[in-house]
């Protein structure tokens, strides 16, 4: 595994794996770890952590929704183009077989399928509505606010961009937990986002338990939905019951699914009654 | 003008002669005690409770029914899923033409659904008839033409129909809000299970005459009567594959705890504490019929009603002597009198909300305002009141009380609207009243609020997408978009 390697004599620099939040590399602030793979410490986030995170991103909601349409896509189509420059390093994560090749070119072309979407959904899915009065009637999808993603553990890459990729192409800032099991492909995408030209605060990542941080992230308040594809039928009951103190979505999309729908599960659909007259 | 001269206080007390003018009733016919409607027909029930409807102008009682139990509510969702089969696979044209029946048996019994409306309800009959009928009429015929079109609803998807739907509706505008959920639940080849809120199940009831007077086949529709524990079992029976309710926020996150886990999907419109902006280039006498409209329609029994004025600090003196002035020539009375602008509160138990938070609202040091206004003797009234110096912490300004209670606050720049606008937990609706386009646009596009209301409030349309941002609940009904909570996408 990475990190691990010790060849030619050479004493290989580690990388010390962090959480990512409000655009920056930080351990958790609780210091705690836990070990994965042997002798990689992978930072065991906590509720404060959470919180943080979940600050962090309400504070990037205004500013990315505000982003144009076009903008957004090409910050996208940058993060595609940033994890296809780092695909050895993934397919190195990912264990180097066809299937982690295929899992890379997988995620890249999320990223780019739904780059492409952002300034076409409002006209495939928003309408203009011919009401009974001198009023010009539109309907929008708005981003919801803070999501939360709850990554799915395999496949540990492609199964969290194709989670994350719609609702961030919707204008949402989220909070997303890495797999338990396999947390080294979600923390290193947190690095192809930070060079993608995303506004801190964006995304978020956080690894550690999920048991521990589930209820927090189900039940905080300015939380406005949680993705859970990537949990089992028990955590989504919890979750379901949690989630109903705000009344937050709780999107439960087939875990491959691409779709604009996907997209829109993460968004609100706003009504305007213009008026109009002379 | 010699008018303007006047104090506003005493242009208030001044009193408009009007002799009565009530709405006929006699063409209308209420049985003395109802079943329920289930498989096509009025059954008896097996619950041995029933309930008095009563008329809250009067106190006097319409009607006894049923509060249905158990068996009655497994009867009722039995005959809907037998039913199931059937409606989903009639020819869609077919399914069309029994909801454009029901449109079009809605707007020839239009005016006996508006008098038992009122009576049942407490709102005032022009509403009623001009407001609540035509509008549910009008959402069958919408929803009607859906039904042999959704394969051009949603692009690269098949549609199918969930199964049975069970709703819940609440007291506000029970017609048309049984309309909201009943019309694109059978255009999209469901059928339902529906129960009407506990103090205005009538005209639910006569609805079910209407689907055996249009041959509906049986068990497609179907109604139930009772109080919430009924409503508990409907949306909990586990062959319901589909809940839509309609009512407060409190109820909403009960009903979604107690369908975690189900897998059934689930759509609630909840509450509201809309702001309602008003600009000083605003147009002030249309701004003040656009308040009056927010807050004192149907005696502020509206989920989006615009209970929170937020008036630009600069006009905020002469817009209220306005608003004032044209409270004190409210008419409140008689529902069934075709001159009544405020009816009767719904129920005892909502003038008891309204009552306390009010009074909360005095506690808290706001300014209370109500026009000389003489109450009725018996039934259940409150005076059109509105509060000034309220801050955003007192609870009249963070509540929803669902009753004719307008709070106002002011601000200076758009920036400080759009945050107090915001700032609550709901997110049902907002209103701007400028006269600058461009305004109105940039102001929409901050609001977090499903629907915007330009110069204009509480206006509704079957093609338009109606419903919640955050705690105001999720989906939406009208439009194309109030298809999707009805079908499965594959």
């Amino acid at each position: 595994m990475p990190g691990a390697k010790n060849g030619n004599g050479r004493v290989e620099v580690r990388k010390t794996y962090k959480l990512f939040i409000n655009g920056e590399f930080v351990r958790s602030e609780s210091g705690r770890a836990y070990r994965f793979d042997g002798n990689i410490n992978i930072p065991r986030g906590s509720r404060k952590d959470l919180r943080d995170a979940v600050r962090a991103a309400r504070g990037a909601v205004s500013g990315w929704s505000a982003r144009t349409a076009m903008n957004r896509g090409q910050i996208l189509y940058r993060a595609a183009e940033m994890l296809d420059g780092r695909r050895a390093q993934f397919v190195e994560l990912l264990g180097s077989a066809r299937a982690a090749h295929k899992e890379v070119d997988d995620a890249v072309e999320a990223l780019v399928w739904y780059a492409g979407w952002t300034d076409k959904l409002a006209q495939v899915i928003g309408a203009t509505n011919p009401v009974s009065g001198p009023y010009f009637n539109f309907t929008i999808p708005e981003p919801t606010g803070v999501v939360g993603i709850i990554a799915p553990e395999e496949p540990a890459l492609v199964g969290l961009v194709r989670r994350m990729a719609p609702a961030l192409c919707g204008g949402n800032a989220l909070v997303v937990l890495a797999p338990e099991q396999t947390p080294l492909p979600a923390l290193t995408l947190a690095e192809v986002l930070a060079t993608s030209d995303l506004p801190a605060g964006v995304v978020n990542v956080l690894s550690g338990f999920r048991k521990e941080l589930l209820p927090w992230l189900a039940s905080h308040m300015d939380v406005n939905a949680v993705d859970v594809a990537g949990c089992t039928p028990d955590e989504v009951t919890e979750i379901e019951k949690a989630a109903a103190d705000n009344v937050k979505r709780v999107v439960k999309h087939a875990a491959g699914e691409m779709s604009p729908y996907l997209i829109t599960a993460f968004m609100e659909m706003k009504t305007v009654w213009h008026p109009v007259g002379v | 003008m010699a008018i303007a001269k006047r104090a506003p206080t005493d242009l208030a007390k001044q009193t408009f002669e009007y002799a009565p003018a009530p709405e006929a009733i006699d063409h209308v016919k209420i049985e003395p005690r109802y079943g329920l409607f289930i498989g096509g027909k009025m059954v008896a029930p097996h619950s041995k409770k029933h309930f008095p409807t009563i008329n809250p102008a009067t106190e006097q009682k319409l009607s006894d029914v049923v509060e249905a139990d158990e068996v009655d509510v497994d009867h009722a969702v039995k005959a809907a899923d037998k039913a199931f089969e059937g409606w989903s696979r009639l020819t869609p044209s077919r399914r069309a033409r029994y909801i454009f029946r029901l449109s079009r048996i809605i707007q020839e019994r239009a005016r006996e659904l508006a008098v038992v409306e009122t009576m049942d309800g407490g709102k005032p009959i022009k509403e009623s008839r001009d407001v609540d009928i035509p509008l549910a009429a009008a959402h069958f015929f919408y929803y009607a033409g859906w039904a042999d079109k959704l394969e051009w609803a949603f692009a690269n998807r098949k549609p199918r129909p969930l199964g049975v739907a069970g709703q819940v509706i609440p007291w506000n505008f029970p017609l048309l809000m049984l309309a909201w959920k009943i019309a694109p639940a059978l255009a999209a080849g469901n059928t339902v299970v529906l129960k009407p809120a506990e103090t205005t199940p009538l005209s639910a009831l006569l609805f079910a005459d209407i689907c055996m007077q249009a041959e509906l086949p049986p068990g497609v529709v179907n109604i139930v009567t009772g109080g919430g524990k009924t409503g508990s079992l409907v949306v909990t029976h586990p062959a319901v594959k589909k809940v839509a309710f309609t009512g407060s926020t409190e109820v909403g996150k009960l009903i979604a705890r107690s369908l975690a886990g189900t897998g059934k999907r689930l759509t609630l419109e909840l509450g509201g504490k809309a702001a309602n902006i008003v600009f000083d280039d605003a147009p002030l006498d249309a701004a003040v019929e656009g308040i009056v409209n927010g807050i004192y329609f149907n005696q502020g029994h509206v989920c989006c009603a615009g209970s929170r004025l937020l008036v630009q600090e600069s006009i905020a003196e002469p817009l209220l002597e306005k608003l004032k002035l044209r409270l004190g020539t409210l008419r409140l009375g008689d529902p069934l009198d075709k001159n009544t602008d405020i009816g009767a509160i719904n129920s005892k138990a909502q003038l008891e909300k309204i009552e306390e938070l009010v009074e909360s609202g005095v506690e808290e040091g706001a300014q209370i305002y109500q026009p000389e206004c003489k109450l009725p003797e018996r039934g259940f009234w409150f005076p059109p009141t509105l509060f000034t110096n309220v801050s955003q912490s007192y609870r009249i300004a963070r509540e929803e009380i669902f009753g004719p209670v307008l709070s106002v606050l002011t601000f200076r720049t758009p920036a400080e609207a759009v945050e107090k606008a915001n700032n609550t937990p709901y997110g049902l609706s907002a209103g701007v009243w400028t006269d600058k386009g461009s305004r109105i646009l940039w102001m929409a596009e901050r609001m977090r609020a499903g629907v915007v209301w330009a110069n204009t409030f509480n206006r509704f349309d079957p093609t338009s997408p109606f419903g919640g941002y955050k705690e105001s609940g999720f989906g939406r009904e009208g439009g194309r978009h109030g298809l999707m909570p009805y079908l499965e996408l594959v």
